[in-house]
């Protein structure tokens, strides 16, 4: 469990984290969504035990960061922003003095150096520096340095940025696999990791957090959720057909995908109705849909009404 | 392993995993050489002892324990490598407790190195080696002050050229306070007692002192209160820069 309580950190007059609460659970992956610079980092960074809270603190699995920082830090794994590692070490090397750090030794530091060797496939590099890593490789190691002493809590910092799609897929995989058991934190400026791989995201910005909920509860906050997205080869004919139809609040044409998009009124299907009406007044029109929501339009308004 | 252990040996190691390692012992090995036999006039002096060799310690340590001392921490901030090694169980203390240790121990080897220097002296005559071995202990404490000068100047920057520069300055302060160069403007403005005390923070004063062969508890003292202040100045610069 990781308990953020009324965060807040002060950097001389710019407030980067203004009283941050939240409650993570085990078997929950909470996604920390924001732009950049919004106080996502700094807010990891407070619970890891790197940065002091101005005000407030944080809890992980009953630990607090400031009074009892050491218990804290023993049962969280944390991968800080761009998985940093000592280049000049090899991966082996490295993973080795995690495990000595850790307090690792003996038959259960060699079982857990094979397991996360494994686990992440790092077999081709253990011998390689460190610098000498791509991206992928380079990510890997600092997820397995994070995973390595099995902790019950993990923080992970921008896990997936920079990495190529199927980078992506795999560690997003490993982060689902994760997170049975544990209680994760990740943050992320990816819309589709939120929808990969979250149970409930944050969204902050300004350093305040401006919601607090699932990603499918997000998706119904956006106006695309529920509307009809349809292909007609004569989209004026076909808006004319709908036009004033009941439960139709609105239209959209999007030239570049050549799809027409009908709003519903309130929470009304439309579906069923749109189809038929085409039917009847006989407008062609092929692949019609019922859109689930925009993460990136719900992402903006959210965050750009809080700067307005 | 205690962390201040896990921290030692990985310190110690990169050490070696770089060319830094040679370069340093094989510069520093060669560099006392050329300045005992030719500027020290080894030979020409005709005594079996170590006094010339460890003369010009001072001025070795001046230049090349800075470059030891300056990616201590400097290197740790800027690859962020810093944020990962004080997430970890770990205490402030201990980790500058063991990499200050890693590096005081890589000087060490160096200065260990410098065994033919000895065997020659005592192939060549009968010197005291008490005073030698007092001479050792001396400009290795010495090397602990100057790089615990250096780990905590090189724990305010990023930049390892800043850590490098900034060390030099510091230790060049500390090495000549006991020096009419460092003392006379102080003396303007300064009451008697004051001067005295500038002059008593000397490591060459209390280096000479050592290598007399007079290895006084009080010399020895200074130089690991030093070694402690500094050390301690390091932890309280890690901990309010920690957010650069």
């Amino acid at each position: 469990m990781i308990e953020a309580s009324a965060l807040r950190k002060r950097y001389g007059r710019l407030t980067a984290v203004d009283g941050i609460s939240f409650k993570v659970e085990p078997g929950e992956v909470l996604g920390l969504l924001g732009p950049n610079g919004a106080g996502k980092s700094t807010t990891m960074k407070m619970i890891a035990g790197f940065l002091t809270p101005s005000e407030g603190t944080a809890r992980v699995y009953g630990h607090d960061v400031q009074d009892d920082s050491l218990a804290a830090r023993r049962v969280l794994g944390y991968m800080p922003e761009g998985a940093p590692g000592y280049g000049e070490m090899t991966t082996r090397g490295f993973l080795g003095f995690i495990a000595n750090m850790r307090g690792l030794s003996g038959d259960q530091r060699r079982q857990r150096l094979d397991f996360v060797i494994g686990r992440l496939s790092l077999q081709p590099v253990v011998e390689q520096a460190i610098d000498t890593l791509s991206k992928g490789f380079k990510r890997r190691v600092g997820l397995a340095a994070a995973i390595l002493h099995n902790p019950s809590a993990l923080i992970l910092d921008e896990p997936t940025d920079g990495l190529d799609p199927n980078q992506k897929h795999e560690v997003r995989g490993l982060i689902n696999e994760l997170a049975e058991q544990r209680t994760l934190l990740l943050s992320t400026h990816m819309l589709e990791e939120v929808e990969a791989v979250c149970t409930r995201a944050i969204i902050i910005a300004g350093g305040r957090i401006l919601a607090d909920t699932t990603p499918a509860e997000l998706l119904t906050r956006s106006r695309y959720h529920n509307a009809v997205s349809l292909h007609a080869a004569d989209s004026i004919a076909a808006r004319a057909a709908l036009d004033g139809m009941p439960g139709v609040s609105g239209f959209e044409n999007d030239a570049r995908e050549g799809r027409l998009y009908v709003f519903p009124q309130g929470k009304g299907k439309l579906a069923e109705p749109v189809a038929e009406r085409l039917r009847q007044r006989q407008v062609a029109y092929s692949d019609l849909r019922i859109e689930h929501g925009r993460l990136d339009e719900v992402f903006r308004r959210i965050t750009t009404e809080a700067q307005a | 392993m205690s962390p201040t252990q896990a921290v030692f040996r990985r310190e110690f190691g990169s050490y070696f995993a770089t060319p830094l390692a040679v370069v340093f012992i094989v510069i520093f090995l060669m560099l006392c050489g050329a300045f005992t036999f030719y500027l020290g006039d080894f030979y020409e002096a005709g005594q079996a002892d170590l006094q010339i060799f460890f003369r010009f310690h001072p001025w070795l340590y001046l230049l090349l324990v800075p470059a030891v001392a300056m990616r201590l921490w400097a290197d740790e901030r800027k690859t962020g490598t810093l944020e990962l090694l004080l997430t970890q169980p770990v205490t402030l203390w201990q980790a500058v407790l063991g990499k200050f240790l890693a590096a005081w121990a890589f000087v060490g080897v160096a200065l260990a190195l410098t065994f033919p220097m000895w065997i020659t002296v005592n192939w060549l005559g009968d010197p005291d080696n008490g005073v030698i071995l007092a001479s050792y202990l001396g400009s290795w404490l010495m090397a602990g002050a100057l790089l615990a000068v250096g780990s905590c100047l090189s724990a305010s920057t990023r930049s390892q050229v800043v850590a490098f520069i900034l060390t030099v300055v510091a230790c060049l302060l500390l090495l000549l306070a006991g020096f009419p160069l460092a003392l006379d403007p102080v003396r303007a403005y300064l009451p008697q007692a004051a001067v005295d005390a500038v002059s008593g923070l000397s490591f060459l004063t209390h280096f000479q002192a050592i290598t007399r062969g007079v290895l006084d508890l009080r010399d020895v003292m200074y130089f690991l209160l030093s070694i402690g202040a500094w050390l301690l100045a390091t932890v309280l610069v890690i901990d309010l820069k920690k957010a650069d």
